[in-house]
């Protein structure tokens, strides 16, 4: 890892940080946490969980236990389409230690959930009823559910069970749904198409074109903690009915208790999730059908319930990544200039989700075409519904769109890099908003010099070492700020120290590490004072984790916070007190306590006022400011991936030798983590680009391989040295001047690791994944 | 997976008998394919009886060879100083399999009779022959990239998984068994069956008969043997193609060869028509190309295996040039 700024934390005392104000405003103030040379903020923290986590302390949410506990089992469709006409559980009812089969036949009535995108409070991934009818809608849906006193008991049972369908015409084959493809209503909210001037013409008028057909498949989740939750009906006092307790492995408690509220039909206050340690989520954590179906059948039972996924469970109850065909036409003049730009294309979809995958989303803003034509037409198939997956449609169109603009190069003579400068836009070229940070040259130029571009064989084949052809590529990565709504935070100061607490989430990103951090830095307090909660629902606010937007949420929340929580303060001082009469933007934190801005003299510490006060403790909430940044920039992270990779002559295998990220993601908070998520995404990135693939059998509509011994993700040996870089240079309209990191790390790495195999051998393979037979 | 009984043998004569007294019995080496099948509900045994206490010791015989116990684990057979001198090929295939932690808890007996990894197999919503004889199989329009070209039949073209078999079959070890009717031997080139009519049937082991040792006679050229796997990641995956290959020169005539292929035949695959074409050749580019194609010219791709045709022809033309050079120089690989 090396950084241009990892910002280091030296022996200084941490000065003052005032408080933080309306850096949403185009004239608004930046966060001075964001400012360079800030101590504590950047600084490579080791994960405060970390001990935790290695020495098995941290309890996952399939390691609770209520007493009087039961296993669950599922049984899973094995048609695509169709009904139940028998379903057998006479053996399963009479094997030993099974205390529940449920079915459509007796599970309790269940309200359809919400869905992600669809519904304010959707946390679900589709719309259909959950075992309420005989009716089948993708090959692996749940259709029955068995409890038992332990798991071998009940996975015994669920095998015994035989199930009849009546099987229907399913579509279960891309290569015929995609001839009956249909314009979505939307993509994540958006239009569906998007037209800047006559891209179709200008391509037609251009003198040097690039027209190509790219295509990616399904992928799966597959965090290394399969979904799994533990939960009860429990009476938490007397006399008010029945709370629904579940340790949920979750990425939106909050969405997932709204959800279910609605499902179940009684109060969000009558369901409490807590998720304290997550073991990776990526998209994947939100709700299923098997928190429902938990839920309901230890209603049905009486008992609490433990089930747990196991992999298989996971590809045939959570959705994935959604396969796309894209096309990508580039019209440029002989100074490569683009005229035209056009992507488009279809992905798998269902009537029963609202995820177009959303493969165009980069090309809205990477680069200043004249005329642009951009569109996402959504094949309906009986399959189960997808869902996000790390930078959704980034991470996939990234692919299409960053190998054209090689191949464009290619035609031109032209350095890749050097064909990314000239399209460099002044403004969002579609949106036509201003950037609010925008340093991806920088990024580019300062990669380029540390991996050693220039060494790049200007033609492909250029350059071999034995039976290897070695090439090097590079593409662009992106992917946008968000800062959603409905953030609150508390924060509750004793004379010990102070506790955060938000609804957020730690899935093993670092968020608790890197919070704790900023905390501390806001409020002037050292790391070993604060504690972060997280991952209640209970807490204040509602966060998802998702969108790489929970840093930046929680920012927002926290600054409003700590405003409210000087506000307390300065209502506590008396008159003789230093602080007397300041107002809260006079005020900056400093020393475990606040004072005057630039007076030394006017100071308490926390402990004091809280003494004076005869308080123990203090607490103060609020809710984030809303998130106008949005409406007045156009806001991105940036950032270019650099690749050399070997491609063996006789066999058409590929080894990718060298990868480096060189990002442009604002103010880096913590390098460590930081690093550990840029390097993460792209050896996700690494296995898109060569080997991860779902085998989704287009007869059935069946997952062939769902195991992670068939579903191939890299390996140590496939994962070469991998160098992490970043401008660090703070985006003044964002909390702490930074960007989200989780995601960015996979784009652009499926195209940098193709352009770097065309470069090796002179092929081009627009299918993903590049595997060897494709080289041959 | 259902209940099952268990019983651990003591030496192989013990058993023989359990599985003999037990209702479908079956022997339990590592676990590592077995259980793995149960769990699936492929395999559905009523008693396991645990075979890890057969011997797992690493004999030499007179000749030069070695006997290795039934219950040797992949590893440490893969680790045994000798068998890195004498037959490195075998060493590297083991290596090249699975993983450290499976390799540690897999044994020799267990790894000859590793079921295939056909996906459709593996899973009981699907039609497949091998699982259930006259059901169909689903492979043969379906995902058959891992599938083999040859000795396939339109019942099954499921591949034999193995890569340490496959170094076996080129050094043409031999297997000790013993069965209720007494102990035999069996070339290991003998032990698989191809599928024909009847891909339920994978060995030639009659009912309750036990692997018990694996004899790998002495070879001088075998010192300068290799295996090459190719496969879809770096490591831990099942070979696409991989060859285990040795020569013997005398001046520029090749006077003996042994040339196998892992991942395209339906048992680990001799290559005996591309041997009998090298055997008392010159050693020259055209000598090579001919016995490949000889080689090649009795496989049955489908087409999503067809690339492995052209990926044999590759890696064995490359393997056997290897071979031919390291011979001439004093055959130091
Ligand atoms: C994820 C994964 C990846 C793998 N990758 C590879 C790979 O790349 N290359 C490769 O070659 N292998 C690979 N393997 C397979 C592995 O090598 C086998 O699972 C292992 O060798 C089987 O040995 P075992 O002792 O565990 O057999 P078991 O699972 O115990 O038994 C397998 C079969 O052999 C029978 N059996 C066992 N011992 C005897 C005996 N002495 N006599 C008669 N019958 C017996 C059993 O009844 C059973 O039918 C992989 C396995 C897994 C799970
Ligand atoms: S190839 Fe063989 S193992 Fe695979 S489905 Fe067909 S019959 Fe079964």
């Amino acid at each position: 890892m090396s950084a241009l700024d990892t910002g280091r934390s030296g022996d200084t005392q941490p000065a003052g940080v005032a408080l933080a104000g309306d850096y949403w405003r185009p004239e608004g103030r930046p966060d001075p946490l964001g400012e360079k040379g800030r101590s504590g903020i950047g600084a490579p923290l080791s994960r405060v969980d970390g001990a935790d986590k290695v020495t098995g302390g941290a309890r996952f949410a399939g390691e609770f236990r209520f007493d009087g506990m039961l296993y669950a089992a599922l049984v899973c469709s094995t048609i695509a389409n169709g009904r139940i006409v028998g379903i057998d559980t006479r053996d399963a009812e009479s094997l030993d230690g099974v205390a529940l089969v449920m079915t459509h036949q007796n599970a309790p009535r269940l309200n359809t959930p919400p869905v992600f995108l669809r519904a304010p409070n959707g946390a679900a991934g589709d719309d259909h009823p959950i075992m309420q009818t005989d009716r089948v809608h993708w090959n692996g849906q749940p259709v029955a559910l068995v409890l038992a006193e332990t798991q071998e008991q009940a996975d015994a049972a669920a095998e015994s069970i035989r199930v009849d369908y009546a099987a229907e015409p399913a579509m279960t084959d891309f290569a015929i749904a995609k001839t009956q493809a249909r314009q979505p209503d939307n993509v994540l909210g958006g239009p569906a198409e998007i037209r800047v001037g006559d891209a179709d013409s200008a391509l037609a008028a251009a003198a040097y074109r690039v027209d190509a057909t790219y295509t990616t498949p399904r992928h799966n989740h597959n965090a290394i903690e399969p979904h799994a939750l533990t939960l009860a009906w429990v009476n938490e006092a007397e006399g008010e009915g029945e709370t629904l307790r579940i340790h949920d492995a979750s990425q939106c408690v909050d969405l997932a208790v709204a959800s279910l509220a609605e499902v179940f039909g009684i109060d969000i206050s009558r369901i409490h999730i807590t998720s304290p340690f997550v073991g990776g989520g990526f998209g994947g954590k939100t709700l299923w059908q098997h928190q429902i179906l938990a839920a309901a059948a230890a209603k049905l039972a009486g008992r609490p319930v433990r089930l747990a996924l196991s992999r298989e469970g996971v590809y045939r109850l959570v959705g994935g990544r959604a396969c796309t065909e894209q096309r990508v036409a580039l019209g440029a003049d002989d100074r490569g200039r683009l005229q035209a730009l056009i992507h488009s294309g279809v992905a798998a979809m269902t009537r029963h989700n609202n995820l177009p995958e959303p493969f165009f989303q980069a090309t809205k803003c990477l680069y200043a075409a004249d005329h642009i034509r951009l569109s996402i037409d959504v094949a309906d198939m009986h399959m189960l519904a997808n869902t996000f997956m790390r930078a959704p449609g980034e991470s996939v169109g990234t692919f299409a769109l960053e190998s054209a603009l090689d191949e464009l190069a290619d035609q031109l003579g032209m350095d890749p890099l050097e064909l990314r400068a000239r399209n460099e836009p002044e403004r969002d070229p579609t949106s036509g908003l201003a950037f609010s940070s925008r340093q991806l040259l920088e990024a580019a130029r300062a990669g380029a010099e540390r991996f050693g571009w220039s060494e790049r064989s200007a033609t492909p084949a250029g350059r071999h070492d034995g039976e290897w052809q070695i090439g090097m590529g590079c593409a662009t990565a992106t992917y946008p700020y968000m800062r959603m709504p409905g953030a609150a935070a508390s924060i509750t100061l004793t004379p010990d120290g102070a506790t955060v607490g938000i609804a957020a989430h730690e899935m093993g990103m670092g968020t608790a590490t890197v919070q704790t951090q900023v905390a501390a830095a806001r409020l002037g307090l050292p790391v070993e004072k604060i504690a972060f909660r997280y991952g209640d629902s209970r807490l204040a606010g509602s966060v998802l984790a998702g969108g790489s937007q929970q840093t930046a949420a929680i920012g927002g929340a926290v600054i409003a916070a700590q405003r409210a929580l000087v506000a307390e303060l300065l209502s506590l001082v008396d008159e003789h007190s230093p602080l007397s009469g300041l107002s809260p933007d006079e005020i900056e934190c400093r020393d475990e306590g606040i004072g005057a801005i630039g007076d030394g003299s006017r100071f308490e510490s926390y402990r004091q006022i809280l003494a004076s006060a005869g308080r123990s403790e203090l607490s103060a909430e609020a809710n984030a400011a809303e998130s106008q940044e949005l409406g007045n920039w156009s806001m991105h992270s940036f950032g270019t991936i650099f690749c050399e990779a070997g491609v063996s002559a006789v066999t058409g295998e590929v080894r990718v030798r060298r990868l480096l990220g060189s990002f442009d993601c604002g103010r880096i908070l913590n390098a460590k983590t930081a690093a550990s998520q840029f390097r993460g995404g792209m050896i996700m990135g690494l296995g898109m680009a060569l080997m991860e693939e779902t085998l989704f059998d287009a007869r059935s509509g069946r997952v062939m391989n769902p195991s992670l011994a068939d579903y191939h993700v890299p390996v140590q040996m496939d994962v070469p040295e991998i160098e992490v870089m970043w401008t660090d240079i703070p985006d003044p309209h964002t909390p702490m001047g930074s960007h989200g990191v989780g995601e960015i790390g996979i784009t652009g790495v499926g195209a940098a690791v193709a352009n770097a195999v065309y470069n090796a051998c002179g092929k081009r393979v627009r299918d993903l994944p590049i595997t060897l037979d494709r080289l041959l | 997976m259902r209940a099952f009984d268990y019983h651990q043998a003591a030496d192989g004569t013990q058993a023989i008998e359990q599985a003999v007294r037990c209702q479908q019995a079956e022997y339990l080496g590592g676990g590592t394919n077995l259980v793995d099948l149960m769990r699936e509900t492929v395999e559905r045994p009523r008693t396991l009886i645990d075979v890890t206490r057969l011997s797992r010791d690493i004999t030499d015989t007179d000749g030069g060879g070695l006997i290795i116990g039934a219950a040797a684990t992949n590893a440490a057979l893969a680790g045994d100083a000798r068998v890195r001198r004498r037959y490195p090929l075998l060493a590297r295939a083991i290596l090249s399999g699975a993983s450290a932690q499976i390799r540690n808890m897999a044994t020799v007996g267990g790894n000859l009779l590793q079921r295939t990894r056909c996906a459709y197999f593996y899973d009981t919503a699907t039609r497949c022959n091998k699982r259930e004889p006259g059901a169909g199989c689903d492979a043969l329009e379906g995902f058959h990239r891992y599938h083999a070209i040859f000795g396939t039949s339109s019942s099954c073209i499921a591949t034999h998984p193995s890569d340490m078999a496959v170094a076996l079959v080129a050094l043409d070890a031999r297997v000790h068994l013993r069965g209720p009717a007494g102990d035999r031997q069996l070339a290991i080139t003998e032990l698989h069956r191809e599928p024909g009519e009847r891909p339920d049937l994978e060995t030639e082991l009659q009912p309750e008969e036990l692997i018990v040792a694996v004899e790998v006679p002495p070879l001088a050229m075998a010192v300068h043997s290799q295996y090459r796997k190719v496969r879809d990641r770096a490591s831990y995956a099942f070979a696409l193609v991989s060859v285990a290959s040795m020569v013997e020169l005398d001046g520029d005539i090749i006077a003996d060869t042994r040339l196998a292929l892992g991942g395209v035949g339906t048992k680990p695959w001799r290559a005996w028509q591309a041997e009998a074409a090298l055997r008392g050749q010159p050693a020259t580019a055209a000598t090579l190309a001919a016995a490949v194609d000889a080689e090649l010219a009795a496989a049955r791709p489908l087409p999503g295996n067809t690339f492995k045709v052209e990926l044999a022809r590759r890696l064995m033309i490359a393997e056997l040039s290897q071979r031919l050079s390291d011979a001439r120089n004093g055959g130091d690989a």
